[in-house]
């Protein structure tokens, strides 16, 4: 069958790629061969515009045992363990079907990790919505969140931490981001790389349905929305959980040489990425292929997305002993090929040859696209308002909504700092017995590694208001928050992962979003020393033209030799109270313009990476030596905030003695509400801080005394003098308990 | 010591490891995991089901695992006196097996709920709980999204009288209120008993409560009591 003109534009191929197609092919493809093209070539799996710009990433470090590139990153966090993680968007269809989307986000990244022969031990996820008050948008809040608990939580992996923002760029294009850290020895790590020829292609799990065709390529164009609900992806966690236990029981053996889950692009894309990977081609018949539908067609069953599937290259020998393993777990392996030494990637249906192109055309010849960037002008001129034209705050401390106080209560209840209870008590987080510090309790997640001292701290982060303002030292600001979470319960950051959510990149202003935050990001990277080990790019996140605030997400992970030794957000009666880090705060960018004054405007807070890995360090150090138990990162909403929601986690006061202003801007919403990185604030017995603060002298770090933890009240003289009972019930009020 | 502790793994269980743990490592008794297709339970001196979705939770919470090979043998073991533990997902299969009267019904807020809770303990004369006292207050995590405890007037009356009820959601201070029901139980009962004394099932998760790093300890002295069952195989 020939292929007509502009057929390639139906899966979403540009007529000059198209002829690059034909040109590599040497031929016109088989109307298969151009769909399977257009899955590959997709930006979704062929990375088009960002693998230029990813180059610049830092991906080494002594220990780093898999950088990108493989199904997940690998780290080593000492006594012979490898963590395993990753991040994955599902932004696409979760803005068409949010419970679904969602799931298979979580169930797709779980592949991810037990692929690599890791056990899943933690998920966690970063968030982007529309504001509230549309009821879109707590509908799109309700079911991702339900969604993610539905899938995590069957499958028994706690999901212990996250993040979530919202803004008006995000109506109608949620940002829904799932990672997933597992946990194995150094010896059991698992690559995807096909070898052996002759070796046998066995498909297991689910059967293969029409659901999720052409995913990859629906997620790599403008409005989602406009494409039909069918390719939606349905998940069935109870069968992953079946596979999850069948895989790692498989892996114990020496059977199964390569293991490639079926994200994207379905059979296609794992087909030919476990060839490619291994350079060894690889023949397979879709008439082998189980169904769970009539009359597929071999395109059908090519591309089809459908969830929980596996595909694994086992040793002849071993197939009976793998389907006997398989079958134990009440699923079946279906034998549908071998791996071939030619390196071409060979489709039959039924012995009829149906697609035959060597595995190399659909991965090393897409097109990859360097553009001009141009920053928009609305972005230029948002940056450079004048921000001393804003009123500052009156000077007095009656208790209404023009003082400091009145302010302090009206951000805790912002959606983007309020409690996130009513989302994180939906997710199973104490599964496994291994949560140390869980979500609400510090700034990362802490879980105790089994059969060892230490323990792993994971964090994801990213403030997307900052990368709108200037994508360059937002995305710098992502990697020093993320890694600042994990200092502050103890960790040592390791590496990264991250997921960059950004708009079409066919347009200058998009193009500049992307290479601005892949430099600014490589730039912090290099100076905290946390490479990146994994990834994900979801770009043509846009409605209408409009497109998302750029977000590259960081999910960090870090190391605690002793987690005996972690740090939470509560401190002690009596506790003296110090602010680490002497970074001036700043209203560019702040929650407080945004929640006060409605402006998305000014530049985000100047970031010295330098100082940065000096706080980090220190307060670090610290907490590992058992010196610190409570810190806490002054994030959105600055120094008022971060102190009202340690008096929260505490149910404890706080006096402040010293006049917070004059020691940090001649404004007093900036000296409050005003954001910077770098500062941490750290409290404890007087005798520890006492040392701390001997430790701290002559480290070029600035450390002061606030003030002492006790009563009930946050009370700083002449500014604030609220209950906590009343901040409580602010931080409580800014996310709704049911959003049904 | 002889005898060894039974935990039961049905397609779909997911905190079969954590009560394999907690048995093995924090309480320190041999402990095997069960296949749901075994018929035999030679030699357990007790039995638990542990949590999670078995078979998915299709059709409704633990209905598909009542009918899987290995509960026949968990029934004449109940039968016979031995000590038999269902925790969340396990105590809503005993509830549909019928060796736990009542039902869990879907959380009054139809969510998802995973918090710590506070249980006071009121009859006590089941074989697991030899080490709490009645009017103690534990507190252990739950995890659930059909955890709300019901059964009929009458039979809510019976367990009552026959103290049958062992513990119900409370606060700190061991006190009931609205808020201290997470779920909607009726009379915010969390754990009952079975006539004998030897079946338990509760909904909160004790095998998640074993280490002050955790969370808290307090799952450790309801799993305990098996050291006093342990050498008494069934």
């Amino acid at each position: 069958m020939a292929i007509a003109p502009g057929q390639w534009r139906e899966v979403a191929l540009s007529d000059d790629e198209y002829r690059l197609l034909v040109d590599v092919l040497g031929r016109e493809p088989t109307p298969l061969e151009l769909g399977m093209f257009g899955a590959m070539w997709s930006e979704h799996c062929g990375y088009k515009h960002s693998r230029p710009l990813l180059s610049q990433l830092p991906t080494e470090a002594q220990w780093v045992l898999e950088g990108p590139g493989e199904n997940a990153g690998a780290i080593d966090v000492g006594d012979g363990l490898a963590v395993v993680f990753k991040v994955e968007s599902h932004n696409h269809p979760s803005a068409v079907e949010p419970y679904e989307g969602a799931a298979t986000g979580v169930g797709g990244i779980v592949r991810d990790i037990f692929t690599m022969g890791a056990r899943p031990i933690a998920l966690l996820n970063s968030l982007r919505f529309g504001p509230l008050d549309l009821p879109r948008n707590r509908y799109l809040l309700d079911n991702v969140v339900g969604g993610i608990g539905g899938y995590g939580n069957c499958l028994g992996i706690p999901t212990v931490g996250g993040e979530v923002f919202f803004d008006p760029s995000f109506n109608g294009n949620p940002l829904v981001n799932a990672m997933c850290i597992g946990v194995t020895e150094h010896g059991a790590l698992m690559r995807a790389r096909a070898s052996g020829p002759g070796n046998v292609i066995m498909l297991v799990g689910a059967d293969t349905g029409r659901d999720g065709l052409h995913g990859a390529t629906f997620a790599s164009v403008d409005d989602p929305t406009a494409s039909h609900r069918g390719v939606i992806q349905v998940g069935n966690p109870f069968l992953e959980k079946l596979l999850l236990e069948a895989c790692l029981e498989l892996l114990q053996g020496d059977d199964v040489v390569a293991m490639q889950d079926l994200g994207a692009a379905g059979l296609t894309s794992s087909v030919v990425e476990c060839a490619s990977r291994g350079g060894v081609g690889a023949e397979i018949d879709v008439a082998l292929v189980p169904r769970r539908e009539t009359g597929m067609s071999a395109y059908e069953v090519m591309l089809s997305e459908s969830q929980e599937r596996m595909l694994l290259v086992v040793r002849p020998e071993g197939a009976a002993r793998v389907r006997s393993v398989v079958e134990r777990w009440s699923l079946h392996a279906s034998q549908i090929g071998q791996v071939t030494d030619d390196g071409v990637v060979r489709v039959l249906d039924g012995g009829t040859i149906v697609a035959e192109v060597p595995a190399g055309l659909f991965t090393d010849c897409c097109p990859t696209y360097v553009r001009e960037g141009a920053e928009a002008l609305e972005a230029t001129a948002r940056r450079s308002l004048d921000l001393t034209t804003i009123p500052d705050l009156p000077g007095d401390a009656e208790a209404d909504s023009q003082s400091v106080a009145g302010c302090l209560l009206h951000l805790l209840a912002s959606p983007n700092i309020a409690s996130r209870r009513s989302i994180y008590e939906r997710y199973d987080h104490t599964i496994l017995a291994n949560t140390v510090v869980a979500p609400g309790v510090g700034d990362a997640a802490v879980l105790r590694l089994r059969g060892t001292g230490r323990g792993i701290a994971a964090a994801i982060d990213c403030n997307s208001r900052y990368c709108a303002l200037d994508p360059y030292l937002g995305a710098m600001h992502a990697v020093a928050e993320a890694s600042r979470n994990l200092v502050c319960v103890g960790a040592k950051p390791l590496a990264i992962t991250n997921c960059l959510n950004f708009g079409n990149p066919e347009r200058p202003s998009g193009y500049f979003q992307l290479s601005q935050a892949v430099a600014g990001m490589a730039a912090a990277c290099r100076a905290l020393d946390v490479p990146v080990v994994s990834g994900n790019v979801s770009l043509y996140n846009e409605t209408g033209e409009i497109p998302v605030m750029p977000t590259p997400a960081v999910g960090a992970v870090g190391v605690l030799e002793d987690v005996r030794n972690h740090a939470s957000l509560r401190w002690h009666d009596g506790d003296v109270v110090v602010l680490v880090g002497g970074a001036a705060p700043s209203l560019g960018g702040s929650e407080y313009l945004s929640r006060r004054h409605g402006l998305t405007a000014g530049s985000p807070p100047p970031l010295d990476l330098e100082q940065e890995l000096l706080v980090q360090r220190t307060v670090q150090g610290a907490v590992e030596a058992g010196l610190i138990r409570t810190a806490h990162d002054c994030g959105l909403g600055g120094l008022a905030v971060a102190l009202a929601e340690m008096a929260i986690a505490s149910g404890i006061g706080v006096s402040i003695d010293i006049d917070v202003p004059a020691g940090q801007s001649n404004r007093r919403d900036e000296a409050w509400f005003g954001e910077a990185p770098g500062r941490i604030l750290v409290a404890g017995a007087e005798k520890d801080i006492q040392t701390f603060l001997a430790l701290v002298e002559g480290k070029r770090v600035t450390a002061t005394r606030l003030g002492t933890a006790g009563g009930s009240r946050l009370a700083a003289p002449g500014w604030i003098d609220v209950e906590v009972a009343e901040l409580a019930a602010a931080h409580t009020s800014g996310l709704p308990g049911s959003t049904q | 010591m002889s005898g060894w502790v039974a935990v039961l793994s049905f397609p779909g269980s997911n905190g079969d490891r954590d009560a394999l743990s907690a048995f093995r490592d924090d309480v320190g008794v041999e402990a095997r995991l069960v296949d749901h297709r075994e018929t035999a339970l030679e030699g357990a001196s007790a039995v638990v089901l542990p949590g999670g979705f078995s078979y998915g939770d299709h059709l409704r919470c633990g209905a598909i695992a009542r009918f899987a090979p290995v509960m026949a043998s968990v029934r004449s073991f109940a039968n016979r006196g031995g000590p038999v533990l269902g925790i969340c997902n396990g105590f809503q299969i005993l509830t549909e097996a019928h060796l736990l009267p009542g039902a869990l019904l879907r959380n009054r807020t139809l969510q998802f709920h995973c918090h710590w809770t506070h249980l006071r303990f009121e009859g006590c004369d089941n074989a697991w709980l030899s080490n709490i006292q009645p009017g103690e207050v534990l507190r252990l995590p739950v995890a659930h999204g059909d955890g709300a405890f019901f059964a009929d007037l009458e039979t809510l009356d019976r367990l009552e009288a026959n103290g049958q009820v062992i513990a119900r959601y409370c606060d700190v201070d061991g006190r009931l209120s609205p808020t201290s029901n997470p779920n909607g139980s009726s009379r915010a009962i969390a754990a009952i008993s079975n006539e004998d004394g030897n079946v338990l099932g509760l909904m909160p998760h004790p095998e998640r409560a074993t280490s002050p790093l955790i969370g808290g300890d307090d799952g450790l002295r309801l799993l305990r009591s098996v050291l006093d069952v342990l050498a008494v195989p069934v």
